[in-house]
C-alpha cells in the first residue's frame, strides 16, 4: 500500500530527515520519504497491518517533532 | 513569522540599551540582558528542554541553549543575548528563504485547475474540476485553464501549452481535435466533450510527478543525511573533551577560557546549512527542468544525468518524425504532376504508409470514377487501369517481372517504381523526414562531452546509415528486433566508464524494455501518452531532441549548485571549528557558520530554479 501524507508545520530540514529515518525503522514499512520542500510523507507499507503502522507513525512524528501535524492526502 | 520579528525588535532595542548605557548597578545591566534573552529565546529554550525529556540531545535547540547558558555562566552576558538574537535574526530569513522558494515552485506549478463550467441541461455550472465525468461538456472561455482532457466539439481558438511543454507560440486548436487540460485557453470559446476523469487527466499526472519527484533522492542527498548523522554527535563529543581535558593538561589553562571555546563547538555543530540546501537544490532544477517541458521524476535522475557519457536513440518518432513523406518525384518522360496523379490514383485503395504518404503528397481530390480496375500484387505493388491506361506502380522487382525497361533510382529511401503502359515513367521517393533540430541536437551533445552517441533502429541499413551521416551519430545499428535493441544497450553499458551513465531516448510507445534498461530511460513526446509518462524516468512533452540537451544541461548546473553549497558549508564550518579550538574564533563567527551559511546556501540553490 502506497500513501501520501502532509506534515503540517514541518519546518526544519534537518527534522524532515529525522523524521524519514525514524518512520523507516518501524516494522512493516517498506519504504518512507519525506520531502521538506512540499512537507510530503510518502509511505509504502505492507497492507495486513496497515493501521497500526499508520498508527505508530504518527506516534514517531509526535516524538520527533510535537509541533508536526500529520494529514492524511 | 512577523510574532517573531516583533520579538526580534525588542529584543534588539532592550539589548542595545543595556549595551550603551552603564547603570550605576551592574545587575541592571545584567537583568535587561536577561529579559532581552527570554523575550528572543524562549521559545528555544522551551523546546530543548521539551526534547531533552524525550532523549533528543542533539538538536538545535538543546545546542543553542546550552551555548547561551553557558555563556551566561561564564559572564559573557551580552554575548550570550547576541548570539541568540544572531541565531533566531538567521532562523528568520532562513524560513522566509525557505517559503519564497516553494512560493516560487509552486507558482511554477500553478496549473492546478481550480474549476470546471459544466455544461448541464439549460445552464453552465461552476464545479470543481473532480466532479466532472467522461462524456460531459464543459466550457472553456478565453484566459481560462483547460481543467480536463477531452476533445472540442464546439469552436476553434489559440492555446497555450507552456505550461506543460515550455513552448511559448500558441497553437491552433479547432472542432475535433483533442485538448489537454493544463494549457491556457487564449482566445476563443470552446466546448469539450471529457474524454478522462480530473485524476486521470494530463494536468493530475504531471503535478503529481513533480510534487513527487523529490521523494526519490539523488547520492549526494544521501550523503549529506549520512553526513549529517555523525558529524553532529562528533563535534559535540569534541566539545566536551575540549571544556574537560585541556584544562588537566595545561596547568595554565584558564578552565572558563576552554569551556567558552567548548559552547562556540556547540554552536556550529548543526548541519542544518547542508540538510536544508541540497534538497532545495535538487527541488528548483526539477522545477526549472519542468518550465521547459522537461519532467524529471526524481532528483536521482537528475543527477544521474550530469553524468551521461552514452546516449542512445531510437531513430523513428525521436530523431525523425516517424511520419513517411514524399521527398522527391524523379518523372520520366511526363510531367511531375501527371506521375504524382496516376501513382495516387493507382494507390486510392491502399492503407500502406507509404500509399497514404503518395496521396498525401497529391493533395487533390481523386477521382474514383476514372479507375477501372485495381489489383494487389503481393510483395509488388499495385496493378491498375485508370482512364484506360495500364498503370504499374510498386518496387524494382515489379518492374523486373513485368519485363519493363528502367532505370535504378539511386535516392535513399523507399522507391517506388512507375510504369504507363509498359513504359517506365519515373520513380517516386519516399522516406522519414529528420526532425528540423535533430542535426543541432546531436551537435550540441558533442560539444558537452558526451562520448558517444548511437542510434538504433529496426530499419533497413542503407537509409539508417544516411540518416546517421547527416546528423554526425557515431554509431549506427540497423535492422534490429525489439530484442535485438534490447541487447545492443546491453552490450553499451559495458562499454561506459564506471560512474559514466547510459541515456536512452525513445518515443515511450514500443521501448519500454529498453528504456528501462538504460541508467536513464528519457521518453519523448509524452504529451497526452500515459505510457511514455509512467515508463521513463525522464519525460520530455515535447518532440524536439534538442530537450535532451537542455535537460543535461539544467542538471550539470543544479549538481554544480549543490555540490558548491556541500563544499561552501563544510569548508566554513571545518574552518570555524578550528580556529575556535585554538580560540581564534568567537561565538559570533560561530552563529555566522551555522545560520549565515544556511542562508547563503540557500539563496545559491535558488539559482538552480532559473534555467534560462
Amino acid at each position: 500500500m502506497k500513501k501520501n501524507f502532509k506534515l503540517i508545520g514541518l519546518d526544519c530540514a534537518n527534522c524532515a530527515a529525522q523524521i524519514e529515518n525514524a518512520i523507516q525503522k518501524i516494522d512493516g514499512v517498506k519504504n518512507a520519504s519525506v520531502s521538506f520542500m512540499t512537507g510530503k510523507l510518502m509511505l509504502e507499507c505492507e497492507d495486513n497491518s496497515q493501521d497500526e503502522i499508520l498508527k505508530k507513525v504518527k506516534k514517531v512524528v509526535k516524538r520527533e517533532e510535537p509541533d508536526v501535524e500529520v494529514k492524511e492526502l | 513569522m512577523k510574532k517573531r520579528l516583533i520579538k526580534i525588535i525588542i529584543a534588539l532595542i532592550l539589548f542595545i540599551v543595556s549595551l550603551t548605557i552603564n547603570f550605576s548597578n551592574e545587575w541592571i545591566n545584567k537583568g535587561i540582558y536577561i529579559v532581552s534573552y527570554l523575550i528572543v529565546g524562549f521559545d528555544i529554550v522551551k523546546k530543548a528542554v521539551r526534547n531533552i525529556f524525550r532523549g533528543k540531545v542533539f538538536d538545535e535547540n538543546f545546542l543553542m541553549t546550552v551555548a547561551t547558558i553557558g555563556a551566561f555562566a561564564i559572564g559573557e552576558f551580552p554575548e550570550a543575548v547576541a548570539v541568540m538574537l544572531f541565531y533566531q535574526v538567521g532562523e528568520l530569513f532562513q524560513s522566509y528563504a525557505v517559503d519564497k522558494s516553494r512560493k516560487s515552485i509552486a507558482n511554477l506549478m500553478d496549473i492546478r485547475p481550480d474549476y470546471a463550467n459544466l455544461k448541464t441541461e439549460n445552464k453552465i455550472e461552476k464545479v470543481n474540476p473532480e466532479e466532472v465525468k467522461i462524456g460531459q461538456e464543459i466550457l472553456v472561455k478565453p484566459g481560462e485553464k483547460i481543467p480536463l482532457d477531452g476533445t472540442i466539439t464546439e469552436g476553434k481558438s489559440m492555446i497555450d501549452t507552456s505550461a506543460l511543454t515550455g513552448e511559448s507560440v500558441p497553437r491552433e486548436v479547432k472542432i475535433g481535435e483533442n485538448i489537454l487540460s493544463g494549457c491556457i485557453n487564449k482566445t476563443g470559446l470552446l466546448t469539450i466533450k471529457v474524454t478522462k476523469e480530473f485524476g486521470e487527466s494530463t494536468v493530475s499526472k504531471i503535478l503529481d510527478l513533480v510534487e513527487n519527484a523529490s521523494s526519490k533522492k539523488a547520492k549526494s542527498e544521501n550523503f549529506i543525511s549520512k553526513f549529517a548523522k555523525y558529524y553532529t554527535p562528533i563535534v559535540v563529543i569534541i566539545a566536551i573533551a575540549l571544556a574537560i581535558i585541556p584544562p588537566f593538561i595545561f596547568k595554565n589553562g584558564e578552565f572558563i577560557d576552554w569551556l567558552y571555546r567548548a559552547l562556540t563547538f556547540l554552536v556550529v555543530s548543526c548541519p542544518c546549512a547542508l540538510v536544508i540546501s541540497i534538497p532545495l537544490g535538487f527541488f528548483g532544477g526539477i522545477g526549472g527542468a519542468s518550465k521547459q517541458g522537461i519532467l524529471v521524476k526524481g532528483s536521482n535522475y537528475l543527477e544521474a544525468l550530469s553524468q551521461t557519457e552514452i546516449v542512445v536513440f531510437d531513430k523513428t518518432g525521436t530523431l525523425t518524425q516517424g511520419v513517411f513523406e514524399v521527398q522527391k518525384v524523379n518523372p520520366i518522360g511526363i510531367s511531375e504532376d501527371e506521375l504524382l496523379k496516376m501513382t495516387a490514383f493507382a494507390e486510392n485503395y491502399s492503407n500502406h504508409p507509404i500509399a497514404t504518404s503518395i496521396k498525401k503528397a497529391y493533395r487533390k481530390e481523386i477521382k474514383n470514377e476514372t479507375i477501372l480496375k485495381t489489383e494487389e500484387l503481393s510483395g509488388l505493388g499495385v496493378e491498375a487501369k485508370i482512364e484506360g491506361k495500364e498503370v504499374l506502380v510498386g518496387n524494382e522487382k515489379l518492374m523486373q517481372e513485368k519485363g519493363i525497361s528502367y532505370t535504378k533510382c539511386e535516392d535513399i529511401g523507399t522507391i517506388v517504381y512507375v510504369a504507363i503502359d509498359e513504359q517506365f515513367v519515373g520513380t517516386i521517393v519516399i522516406s522519414d523526414k529528420i526532425k528540423e533540430d535533430s542535426q543541432n541536437a546531436i551537435k550540441n551533445l558533442k560539444e558537452m562531452n558526451i562520448k558517444k552517441i548511437v542510434m538504433l533502429t529496426g530499419d533497413k541499413k542503407e537509409v539508417s546509415e544516411n540518416i546517421a551521416k547527416k546528423l554526425g551519430i557515431d554509431q549506427v545499428y540497423s535492422e534490429l528486433l525489439p530484442d535485438g535493441k534490447v541487447q545492443k544497450v546491453e552490450e553499451l553499458l559495458k562499454e561506459k566508464s564506471e560512474k559514466g551513465k547510459l541515456a536512452f531516448v525513445g518515443d515511450g510507445i514500443n521501448d519500454a524494455p529498453v528504456i528501462a534498461l538504460a541508467d536513464i530511460g528519457i521518453a519523448m513526446g509524452g504529451l497526452g501518452s500515459d505510457s511514455s509518462i509512467e515508463a521513463a524516468d525522464v519525460v520530455i512533452m515535447t518532440d524536439e531532441p534538442s530537450k535532451i540537451e537542455n535537460a543535461i544541461k539544467i542538471s550539470k548546473k543544479t549538481m554544480r549548485i549543490v555540490k558548491e553549497n556541500i563544499i561552501f558549508a563544510i569548508a566554513i564550518k571545518i574552518g570555524v571549528l578550528l580556529l575556535s579550538a585554538i580560540g581564534l574564533s568567537t561565538m559570533w563567527e560561530a552563529v555566522f557558520a551555522d545560520v549565515g551559511v544556511s542562508v547563503i546556501a540557500i539563496i545559491n540553490s535558488l539559482r538552480a530554479l532559473k534555467t534560462n
